[in-house]
């Protein structure tokens, strides 16, 4: 084994975790650093992520599912107990409110007596793909912008080791994104962040060429390897070619495309599920096999994510694979493996072009912030998204065991569904809510109220939010505090649905033809046109599922009622009753359905909604969904349900039922 | 003939009482009702009309806020619920956006940028504009009657810039222009020849500065001037991002109302949209033609304004009317 030392380093391995409560997570934590993962991912629940202490209403039924609860510096404490700070790489997915995150990291290694200088890790910090996909946003885009180059230029001071955005084309491609548009709309991002970096003034002219070398990115890597082979290659060219360019920045090293990758979560699927694996590590070869456009990060999803949270061993499974991968193999002892390759060359140069034309598109626009403002962005990713579930509906798109090669033996994996994934702890959120109960009780109020005044003070002006953000740290302010006195400052945003597109294609199907039939007989039958509001109730801001049957019954004649994402359940029982509807959709995708359907169905019961119908669609364990059905949920559909036509025909049968009309039956 | 499917008709004189009481589940019925197109429905809102309209008219506003699409209506809307939650007026908004005329689907999102408090006084309805052109469906006039009923505010919002204007103008007692600055939508607007028909006129975005102010003054200088004594429309400059101008707009609608008033203009405005829109509901069944059996356009609107017999009533009798002169047996529509 001489050769070993020529290898080239392997990339950060870690996996993308937080559930229930800080203690927990940091159990978790401590057993996959000891099985060999080198870098902290930390998921934080929603309620954590948008700025609201766990004992809000919004939170209600959100605390610790999709990751862990912070509600202040004695949680965090509790999170990276027993973990040296100044020997971590910790990644933090959290944008709105990263600011007050990260001033919770850095006071955690204050009292670990940790050098901040030392500190390395990311926050996520891009606000405008929450705007447009994922959902988390708070502010509106002025502030938010304000925060993140505040962070920008704090970070480069303060703890110069620290990517204080990681811009995600991650979330694009889930939203729908092409790989052109995920290459264009990310480096457009990027751009957006180092302009209002270089508008705001915080950084010396001089120092700005090292704010550009710390701006790191978050991408997906999906089923199509070589595709996602060349968009790697391409993006790299790209980042190079622009900050050249357009900064001046004359050091390579600092002009490189850094990033980081969880491989295409969303594109896991629940049938069939042991065959996630195969995938999981296909789309990781897409972003390891190239050295020159390597990632510096990889995180894998567990086989099983599409059926519910993974377990310890789901996750070592996934920890495994990049370490096979990394030491096993003989890859990392090449350079790279496809320079010269004409085919790799051809369509990394058709990518970048295509990327280029929609970059400029978008700084005609005036930039990324007035496209996302605008709703250009959305509207195109939800088209490419419609157009994608088309190519999967007519078959051009094979997905194993979904659309093709249904039949399967079955599974000893998971035979015994229930045991196939991990159990979220229902008393997490009960528990969560004592302990910051008896926190907000023994810290000094006197204390808390001066930090909240200086915040206050930074935020009206233009002082960097940072120092006051870590002093409210310290002083034991909760994440709810500090959400709540910006809000009232910045203000809320609500982002356009992007769902105002026009998708008639030409030649409509003869299946669409007979359900655009049906819905018309039925609003004949009913006297008017038939009626959908489809909600998204909670704090999950993965809004993609509600948009295409909110779209789709659009195009099959039904008029819907679409109010975007976080609304509660009264809103959303007031809208029902408010705009007359025939049948209500909800969409909930971070494990809540129960909690939050129940409650909706409560709160329609008591307007005197009791005969119109309720579907719901989200990631439900089967056990969930016969619960859901006995509480007198219509209809459940999970990600295995990909017909959007039938699904859509059963609405109509639904109202129907509900209406004491006959059925038409299945959509041939 | 349209099948009637089994359902439960309410009884539309408690009902109409119940709306009167500002009872929310009773104006979301009331609100079905006037959508319905089955003959046992219109018999109802027929009833459910009279009842309203033998009520005492109230202090009520209808105000119509029409603009493009992105001119920022329904921030406006939402900025301005506030003020009226604020001084205690109660809010009835009815929002319509546009069909699809392939399918006749839509997408109604108004509600996502009126972000207010769970409020009982306040009430949204979105409505589809069902390919009318104008931007308004038909059911759109007898729901504002409805809401008119119910709450001390109601809003009429609508897309478009041209048509939809002189169709708003057409149900409400005070109708409101919003334009974008630096849009084109304030050129748009002068060349489309219908400056007289907004009440008020609104340059959204005022947070742009300099960009709003000049449409703003672009606006001003084509307003026509008005003799002494009649209504001079002005132009406000509101952000419904920072709140500027948005009580000075709240109180322009109440002047506009005021004016109305005083010189008794209220009721005879009323009941000539009354009228106009049970004309336009027989224009579009019988085609003009119709419309000439019936002695023509201008005497029919002479005859419905003598009269006080609310639309709905005096539509059926009309449709009846024409459809005995053509000889064919009353009733349904097919």
């Amino acid at each position: 084994m001489s050769d070993v030392k020529k290898k080239a380093p392997p990339w950060l391995m870690r996996t993308y975790s937080g559930h229930s409560s800080a203690r927990q997570s940091n159990d978790l934590y401590r057993t996959n650093l000891a099985k060999g993962q080198t870098g902290l991912s930390i998921a934080f629940d929603l309620p954590t992520q948008t700025g609201y202490d766990a004992d809000h209403p919004l939170a209600r039924g959100e605390v610790g599912k999709v990751g862990v609860p912070i509600a202040s510096v004695e949680d965090m404490v509790a999170l990276l107990e027993a973990i040296p700070l100044g020997e971590m790489n910790t990644s933090m997915t959290i944008n709105a409110t990263a600011a007050w995150l990260l001033a919770l990291y850095v006071a955690v290694a204050d009292r670990q007596g940790v050098e901040r200088k030392a500190l390395r890790g990311t926050t996520q910090n891009d606000i405008l793909k929450e705007y447009l996909s994922r959902g988390t946003y708070i502010f509106p885009p002025a502030p938010s912008m304000r925060l993140t180059t505040d962070m920008v230029a704090w970070t480069s001071r303060e703890i110069p080791e620290f990517n204080p955005t990681n811009v995600c084309s991650y979330h694009l491609q889930e939203a729908g994104a092409t790989p052109v548009q995920e290459i264009a709309y990310a480096a457009a991002s990027g751009l957006a962040v180092l302009d209002a970096t270089k508008a705001a003034g915080q950084v010396a002219p001089g120092d700005f060429a090292e704010v550009v070398g710390r701006i790191s990115f978050f991408v997906n890597a999906g089923i199509r390897f070589v595709e996602e082979c060349c968009k790697m290659r391409a993006f790299t060219r790209l980042w190079d070619e622009l900050m050249e360019t357009r900064y001046g920045v004359q050091d390579p090293k600092l002009r490189r495309f850094r990033y980081g990758v969880q491989v295409n979560s969303l594109g896991l699927t629940e049938a069939q599920p042991e065959n996630n694996v195969q995938r999981i590590v296909i789309e990781m070869l897409a972003v390891v096999l190239s050295k020159d456009a390597r990632a510096r990060a990889v995180q894998l999803p567990a086989w099983n994510e599409a059926l519910g949270l993974p377990r310890p061993w789901d996750q070592q499974w996934a920890l495994r694979i990049q370490q096979v991968i990394a030491h096993e193999t003989d890859l990392l002892e090449y350079g790279d493996i496809f320079n010269g390759s004409p085919v790799i060359a051809a369509k990394t140069d058709a990518l970048l072009q295509g990327a280029r034309v929609e970059l400029e598109r978008v700084e005609q626009m005036g930039g990324m912030i007035a496209a996302v403002e605008s709703g250009y962005v959305k509207r195109e990713l939800v088209r490419s998204h419609m157009e994608r579930l088309r190519a999967i509906e007519r078959g051009d798109i094979t997905i194993v065991g979904v659309n093709r090669f249904q039949e399967t033996a079955e599974s000893p994996l998971t035979g015994r569904a229930e045991s196939a994934f991990l159990k979220v702890d229902h008393l997490a959120e009960r528990e969560q809510i004592e302990r910051l109960r008896a926190f907000r009780a023994r810290r000094i109020s006197d204390d808390v109220a001066a930090a909240l005044r200086d915040l206050t003070d930074a935020a009206r002006s233009t002082e960097n939010i940072m120092p006051a953000s870590i002093r409210c740290a310290h002083a034991g302010v909760t994440t709810g505090e500090w959400g709540d006195v910006l809000r009232k400052i910045f203000g809320e945003y609500r982002a356009p649905t992007g769902i105002d597109i026009s998708t008639s294609v030409p030649g409509v199907k003869d299946r669409e033809q007979a359900l655009v039939e049906r819905v018309r007989k039925t609003g004949q039958d009913l006297g008017r046109p038939l009626k959908m509001l489809v909600g998204k109730p909670g704090l999950d801001g993965h809004s993609n599922g509600a948009e295409q049957i909110a779209v789709k019954a659009r195009d099959a004649g039904f008029e819907v009622v679409y109010d975007g994402i976080r609304l509660t359940p009264q809103q959303i029982a007031t809208a029902a009753l408010e705009e007359g509807v025939h049948v209500v959709g909800l969409s909930v995708l971070s494990g809540s359905h129960m909690d939050l359907v129940r409650e909706i169905m409560d709160e329609m019961r008591a307007r005197g909604l009791k005969a119109t119908p309720v579907v719901v669609g989200g990631i439900i364990p089967a056990e969930d969904v016969s619960a859901l059905r006995t509480m007198g949920v219509a209809a459940v559909y999970t990600p295995k349900d990909a017909d959007l036509n039938r699904i859509i025909g059963e609405l109509v049968d639904v109202v129907r039922a509900a209406q004491g009309l006959s059925s038409f039956g299945l959509l041939a | 003939m349209i099948p009637e499917a089994p359902a439960y008709w309410p009884d539309p004189a408690a009902l109409a009482d119940a709306v009167a009481l500002r009872d929310r589940g009773a104006i979301a019925a009331a609100l079905n009702l006037l959508d319905d197109r089955r003959q046992e429905a219109r018999v109802r809102a027929s009833v459910l009309m009279n009842r309203l309209a033998a009520r005492p008219s109230s202090g009520a506003h209808v105000i119509g806020i029409t603009g493009p699409p992105g001119s920022g209506k329904s921030s406006l809307s939402s900025a301005l619920i506030g003020v009226w939650r604020e001084a205690g007026r109660t809010v009835g908004v009815l929002a319509v956006d546009p069909s699809s005329p392939r399918t006749g689907g839509a997408l109604l999102g108004d509600r996502i940028r009126m972000l207010r408090p769970d409020d009982d006084a306040v009430f949204i309805r979105s409505l589809a504009s069902r390919g009318e052109l104008g931007g308004l469906s038909p059911e759109a006039g007898p729901m504002s009657l409805v809401m008119l009923a119910a709450f001390d505010v109601v809003v009429v919002e609508t897309v478009g810039i041209g048509q939809s204007e002189v169709d708003v103008a057409e149900l409400a007692d005070t109708t409101c222009c919003v334009v974008q600055p630096a849009s084109g939508d304030a050129v748009q607007f002068l060349k489309s020849g219908i400056m007289e028909v907004p009440d008020l006129f609104v340059v959204s975005k005022a947070d742009l500065g300099v960009l709003a102010e000049r449409t703003a003054r672009e606006l001003k200088g084509a307003i026509p001037r008005k003799p002494e004594g009649e209504w001079a429309a002005n132009v406000t400059l509101v952000s419904a991002t920072t709140g500027t101008g948005v009580a000075e707009l709240a109180r322009g609608f109440d002047a506009h109302r005021a004016w109305l008033d005083a010189g008794g203009q209220l009721g005879d405005r009323r009941r000539r949209h009354q009228a106009r829109w049970i004309l336009k509901r027989l224009r579009e069944e019988f085609g003009v033609h119709g419309i000439e059996r019936l002695g023509g356009g201008d005497g029919l609107i002479k005859e419905l304004l003598r009269e006080r017999v609310p639309p709905l009533t005096r539509h059926e009798e009309l449709r009846k009317r024409i459809l005995s002169l053509y000889g064919s047996p009353e009733g349904e529509r097919t």
